[in-house]
Parts: C-alpha cells; sequence; structure tokens
C-alpha cells in the first residue's frame, strides 16, 4: 500500500507532476530506507555494523588501559598485569571455547527447527498457520535470561531412557534454552525470506503444473537461501554475544572463569584490562561475522 | 482485591498451583515493587537510549573529525561486545573507581547505585543502536532540504533540532521500536548485578516459596505484556506523527 504510493510519487516527480496526495521531498532515499526498515522488522533484530576502524580504536583503548595498570603495578611493586593475564588466559580460553560450543549447537538445532517452524508459518492450515505464529511471537518477544532460566529450572536434570540414567549437564539445559529464542527467530526470518519471493513465481510454477511442496522445495526456497544468509548470520553474532548469559544460570564458560580469576587475584586495579580482554575477546570474534554478513547483504541486495 | 487473592489462595488449595504473588501479602508487596522497579528501568533507559542517540546522531555529522572517531569507536565497541560483560565492567570495574559515600547511620555506599549502574549501561547499550538508527534517518533527508534551511539562516544545530530531526525521527520509527523492544527485554540483565527487579525478585520468591514454575509463567506474561504496551504506544505514535504519502 505505501509501496505503491511511494512508486507512485516517483514516477509523479519524474513526469514533473506533483501529486498533492505525496509528500515528495523524502521519497527517493526514504525508499530505499522503508525497505530496510521492513528487513530489520521482519528479522526482529537490530543489524550488526561496523568498520574497520571501530576494531583499532577499540584495541588501542585496550591498551591503553591495560598500560597504565601495568604501569601503576610496576610502580607499586606488584606482579606484572600482563603477566597475569597471559597466566589466567588458557583458562579463559577454554571457557571461551564452551561459549563457541553453545552458540554452535544451539544455532545448529535452532535452525533446523527455526525451518520447519517458519515453513508451518506459511502453511496453508489456519489451525498450523496461527499456532506456529503463535509459538514464534512467544519466543521471539520473551526475554533471552527469563527462557534460560525457565529451561534450567524446569527442564529435568537427569532422564532415564531404557533403564539408563542420564545427567543432563547444566550447559546443555542452558544451551536449550538459547535455542527457543534462535528457533522463533530463524522462523521469522524464513517467513520472511518467502514471502519477499514475488507471487508471480509461484503462479508461473503453479501453471507449469509443480505441486506446492515441488514449488517450494525446487523454486522457492533455493532463492530464499541467499535472502536468508545475512540476517542468519547476524543472528548468530547476536546469539555468541547472548552465552555469557548462561553464567548467570551457573555455566563455566568465559565470563564465569573471568569472575573466577578476578576472585582469586583479589586485585581492584585488575579488573578493567580482565573485563576488557573478555570484551576484546568478543569484539574479535563477532567483527569477521558482522563484516561478512555486510558484504553479503551488499552482494545479494535484491533491487526491486 | 480480596476476591483474586481468595481465589488464587483457591487454586492453590485444590490444585497445588501457588501464585504467592496474588494471595501472600510480603510476596505481593515486594513482587510489585520489582514491577515498578522493572517499569522504571525500562522507562528511563528508553528515554537516555533515545537522547544519546539524538546526540550522538548529531555528533556524527560533525566537521571537526575527532569527535567523530570517537563516536564510531563508541558504537563499534557497543554493537560488538556482549551486553552481560558490559554490565559487569560498569558495575565491578568502574564501579570500583567511583568514590564512596556515608549514608545518615555512617553505612559505606557507593556514590553510583547499581540501579543507577545498570540505567548507565543499558542506556549505552542501546543508545549505540540508535545512533546507527538516528543516522540512517538523517542520511534519507534529501541534501537539498539541509541546504534550504541554511540558506534560511539556520545554524548547524537549529537546522538540526528544527528541520532535519522532525523528517529523520518519523523515517527512523519502525527501527527505533525494534531496538526500544529489545531494550526492554535486555533490562532483565540488571539481575546480574542485583538490582531488585521483577526476574531477580522472583527469583527470590521462588527460593523462597518454591513455585518456580508459577513464576516463570507469571514473569513470561509480564515481560510479554510490557513489550506489547510498548509496541501498542510506539505504533500510536508512529502514526500521529505520520506524514501523509509516506508509509514504511
Amino acid at each position: 500500500m505505501g509501496e505503491s504510493h511511494a512508486h507512485a510519487g516517483v514516477r509523479g516527480m519524474r513526469r514533473g507532476i506533483a501529486d498533492n496526495k505525496v509528500f515528495p521531498v523524502l521519497l527517493p532515499a526514504s525508499e530505499r530506507l522503508a525497505r530496510r526498515v521492513a528487513d530489520e522488522r521482519r528479522y526482529g533484530l537490530p543489524m550488526l555494523r561496523l568498520d574497520g576502524r571501530g576494531l583499532l580504536a577499540c584495541i588501542a583503548l585496550f591498551c591503553l588501559w591495560a598500560g597504565v595498570a601495568e604501569a601503576q603495578a610496576q610502580a607499586a611493586g606488584l606482579e606484572s598485569v600482563i603477566s597475569i593475564i597471559l597466566k589466567w588466559m588458557p583458562l579463559i580460553s577454554r571457557g571461551f571455547a564452551l561459549n563457541v560450543a553453545i552458540s554452535f549447537i544451539a544455532m545448529g538445532i535452532g535452525t533446523l527447527l527455526g525451518l520447519f517452524l517458519g515453513l508451518a508459518q506459511i502453511s496453508l492450515l489456519p489451525p498450523i498457520r496461527t499456532g506456529s505464529w503463535a509459538l514464534t511471537q512467544f519466543f521471539r518477544n520473551a526475554p533471552w535470561l527469563v527462557l534460560l532460566f525457565y529451561c534450567i529450572f524446569v527442564l529435568p536434570f537427569r532422564v532415564s531412557i531404557l533403564g539408563q540414567t542420564y545427567d543432563i549437564p547444566n550447559w546443555l539445559r542452558a544451551t536449550v534454552g538459547l535455542t527457543l529464542p534462535v528457533m522463533a527467530n530463524v522462523s521469522e526470518i524464513v517467513r520472511g525470506a518467502v514471502q519477499s519471493i514475488p507471487r508471480g513465481q509461484w503462479e508461473a510454477a503453479e501453471s507449469l503444473g509443480y505441486a506446492r511442496g515441488q514449488t517450494l522445495r525446487e523454486i522457492i526456497l533455493p532463492q530464499c537461501l541467499k535472502r536468508m544468509l545475512p540476517p542468519w548470520m547476524n543472528l548468530y553474532a547476536i546469539l555468541i554475544m547472548s552465552t555469557p548469559l548462561a553464567s548467570i544460570v551457573g555455566v563455566e564458560e568465559a565470563m564465569s572463569f573471568t569472575r573466577g580469576a578476578l576472585n582469586a587475584e583479589r586485585r581492584g586495579d585488575l579488573l578493567i584490562p580482565m573485563y576488557g580482554a573478555l570484551l576484546l575477546a568478543f569484539f574479535i570474534f563477532c567483527y569477521p561475522i558482522a563484516q561478512a554478513t555486510q558484504t553479503l547483504e551488499r552482494r545479494y541486495q535484491v533491487t526491486t | 482485591m480480596d476476591l483474586i487473592a481468595d481465589f488464587f489462595r483457591n487454586l492453590n488449595a485444590t490444585t497445588g498451583w501457588n501464585f504467592s504473588i496474588f494471595h501472600d501479602p510480603f510476596d505481593a508487596r515486594r513482587f510489585w515493587l520489582a514491577f515498578w522497579v522493572t517499569a522504571q528501568l525500562a522507562a528511563l533507559s528508553v528515554v537516555f537510549s533515545i537522547v544519546i542517540g539524538i546526540c550522538g546522531a548529531f555528533a556524527q555529522g560533525l566537521r571537526f573529525a575527532p569527535v567523530r572517531w570517537l563516536v564510531n569507536g563508541y558504537i563499534a565497541f557497543f554493537r560488538n561486545t556482549p551486553p552481560l560483560v558490559q554490565m559487569y565492567f560498569f558495575f565491578f570495574a568502574l564501579g570500583a573507581i567511583t568514590p564512596m559515600t556515608r549514608d545518615d547511620i555512617g553505612v559505606e555506599t557507593p556514590l553510583v547505585s547499581n540501579f543507577t549502574w545498570a540505567l548507565i549501561a543499558l542506556s549505552f547499550f542501546a543508545g549505540a543502536f540508535n545512533v546507527e538508527i538516528f543516522r540512517s534517518g538523517i542520511e534519507a533527508i534529501p541534501r537539498s532540504t539541509v541546504e534550504a534551511a541554511e540558506s534560511l539562516g539556520y545554524s548547524r544545530l537549529k537546522a538540526y533540532i528544527y528541520v532535519i530531526l522532525p523528517l529523520a525521527f518519523r523515517v527512523c520509527m519502525p527501527s527505533l521500536n525494534n531496538n526500544l523492544v529489545n531494550l526492554i527485554k535486555t533490562t532483565t540483565l540488571a539481575y546480574a548485578i542485583a538490582v531488585p527487579e521483577m526476574l531477580y525478585v522472583a527469583n527470590q520468591i521462588w527460593s523462597d516459596t518454591l513455585n518456580v514454575v508459577e513464576m516463570m509463567n507469571v514473569l513470561l506474561v509480564l515481560y510479554i505484556g510490557l513489550v506489547s504496551l510498548l509496541v501498542w504506544m510506539m505504533h500510536r505514535w508512529e502514526k500521529a506523527t505520520r506524514m501523509p504519502g509516506y508509509g514504511a
């Protein structure tokens, strides 16, 4: 509705006839922006956009801080800050590996479930469509931390399958807690991508005798893949940045180890460099993903 | 009120669903107080993050390059690091170097309370996204509009306030909406630095009353309610400030 208005406005301007229903000043740029906003609204998550200078500035800031702390430690005759950070680095990187593992598992399972949920959202059967829509909206709009608590407390911590008893470790339940919002967001990405394919393609496929499932599998989804990739990667970057939440519910990942190390060292001047190092680790991990997302987004930009 | 309390007391007796916040005065008091804290935290951080967004977007348009670098660095940093780590960073790292004061009975209290630190961390976190959102709105304003304002004698600041911002604001409203919804969901992170907000107090209540599942569901419903309220208000606002002929 709004789109068509905007198009009409642009055409009106080109012919030099002012369409009095249209506010002409903003049109060319606003159209492009409106598309981006529609995308963002569909994905429900803000896009991560950054450039290399930001990375350099952050590293410089961190070095400056660590340097000041180092100089103060030297002056006071304490153990060097840098050597302390290096000492704890192996432990914290092991925690970071768990963060990465959690994010991979949550992303993998969440994507799989989200794919089905997203396809259910475009189902022709009203109950399935409404049900999956409600499920998606519910998990998208609930805070991640509350979902995490939910899974930690409500999931059983021991299951027995065929007489064998298995303990479910804390981190696995936290992973389930992170899988749910990922699933809902992927579902929304899938639905958005499928609906962004022009109706004409469905009709053309139908006239060629394709069944609905065939059309979806062989015509629509292959095209959607390109459109889904950037927001999907963006979702991953947001997921990896949410994994420290697991430390609140007692999972021993990078954040917990950093806090443990600080408690063990009992030195106030370490707080900023240590947390700073952790921030930097996440930053460096996310940076290539955000860059690649931007590049892909530009490359796959669909001009309609 | 008694009717509600009786209903939930009855529910507890008959089905075992213990919604203690509706029939136990102590639980009710602390829970609704916490709800109020969450509402305050959400409302204030929404306001401050918008202010940061507006100021940051203006600073990004300045000719003085170091200010631009500073703003870009701020955005890059806050967008690409986990909000929880930011929260810890503010509270533990910066909180450790802020001065302490003595209150009336002589107990040492930090000058900046944990509620304030949570507010600062959340505002800066969402503010970084808001700067980008406002900037993209400003980019949508044609150069000629800005030039027209300049030729009418507007200074850079006045043109920003009276011409650019009102237009940009309308353009970026939907994006802003998305981000603010995210912000409200992120207020739960204040749990980590012991701000007595909803999740924190709910945790205390289910530790005392052992009604984990009930409290979880109440939490989910209330948060979705808060988010829906914000979305509804923003849609009203969006409609009220809508420009005819322009629709996203």
